[in-house]
């Protein structure tokens, strides 16, 4: 049950991707090129996405627990960290070279064609390669 | 205003409309980067690898789905083999190091007002303008 309430989330997600325009990398670069023709399609995206979810968050401290689950997530760690800014720098330069996130660039994974797939491919990659270079760099520190 | 501003806010409720049921149904925070990364390391198993694996199909196969009746509007990616293969780098890299992404961080953090979701969206945007300027306005390459 709780499976098809994931592929049911999953599937709303895809179709809010979608339908925002947010599988067009046209329109996510025209965000961040604020010295090109900037488009401010994105913080609609993010200003709509954010209204449910603020609702979502105080409804969870109504209840006990989730409909189909045993506990919320914990609040969020307080504590920022190296990794939390080293990794967004490089998730946002990646972000802006290609136009795709995670979320978009599987959404969009049947009609985008060879580039597309090959995006996916070299991002499933680096997620793989983290890990071992995580450890890697933590025991050089 | 423009249309698209209003198919982007439409658009958007229906992200978070899609957030709001995988936490308050699962109890799980909704982030593209964080469900597709722990089951392609294979650190999500069992139960969670199949819920983590059915999202992916709904967030694959619906879009795919619209495309098929509806058609779609090109994603207008770069044709530059090093550029897409490098974005991609970056992108895996960074979300799984960062521990999210725009959905996790930016739509489920920033609408819980998490200092590490509001944190992460600044550097994110920062460094994607910057990327901006330097491969579109000084090197030209996109």
């Amino acid at each position: 049950m709780r499976s098809v309430v994931a592929a049911l989330a999953g599937a709303l997600f895809g179709l809010g991707l979608m339908l925002s325009g947010m599988t067009d990398t046209n329109r996510v670069q025209g965000w961040l090129d604020i010295f090109g023709a900037w488009d401010p399609t994105l913080a609609f995206v993010l200003g709509g996405a954010i209204l449910p979810m603020a609702v979502a968050w105080r409804l969870t401290r109504a209840t006990a627990t989730p409909a189909l689950g045993t506990a919320f997530p914990p609040p969020p760690e307080p504590k920022l960290g190296r990794n939390l800014v080293i990794g967004s720098t490089l998730f946002g330069a990646g972000w802006g070279l290609a136009g795709l996130c995670p979320g978009p660039a599987m959404a969009s994974l049947a009609w985008g064609g060879w580039g597309g797939a090959l995006f996916l491919l070299a991002m499933v990659a680096g997620m793989v390669a983290t890990p071992p270079l995580r450890r890697r760099f933590s025991s050089l520190a | 205003m423009e249309i698209q501003y209003l198919y982007g806010l439409l658009g958007g409720l229906i992200i978070g409309a899609a957030g709001a049921l995988y936490l308050l149904v699962n109890g799980r925070i909704m982030g593209a980067s964080g469900i597709l990364g722990s089951v392609v390391d294979g650190s999500a198993a069992g139960d969670d690898r199949t819920e983590k694996l059915a999202f992916i199909g709904g967030l694959v196969g619906a879009p795919a789905l619209v495309a098929l009746v509806f058609g779609a509007n090109p994603t207008n990616l770069s044709s530059n083999i090093a550029v897409i293969i490098a974005a991609g780098l970056l992108v895996g890299i960074g979300t799984r190091i960062a521990n999210g992404c725009t959905s996790g961080h930016g739509v489920c953090g920033i609408s819980r007002l998490s200092l590490r979701g509001i944190v992460a969206t600044v550097f994110y945007l920062l460094a994607g303008g910057i990327s901006m300027v330097l491969f579109r306005h000084i090197l030209g390459v996109i």
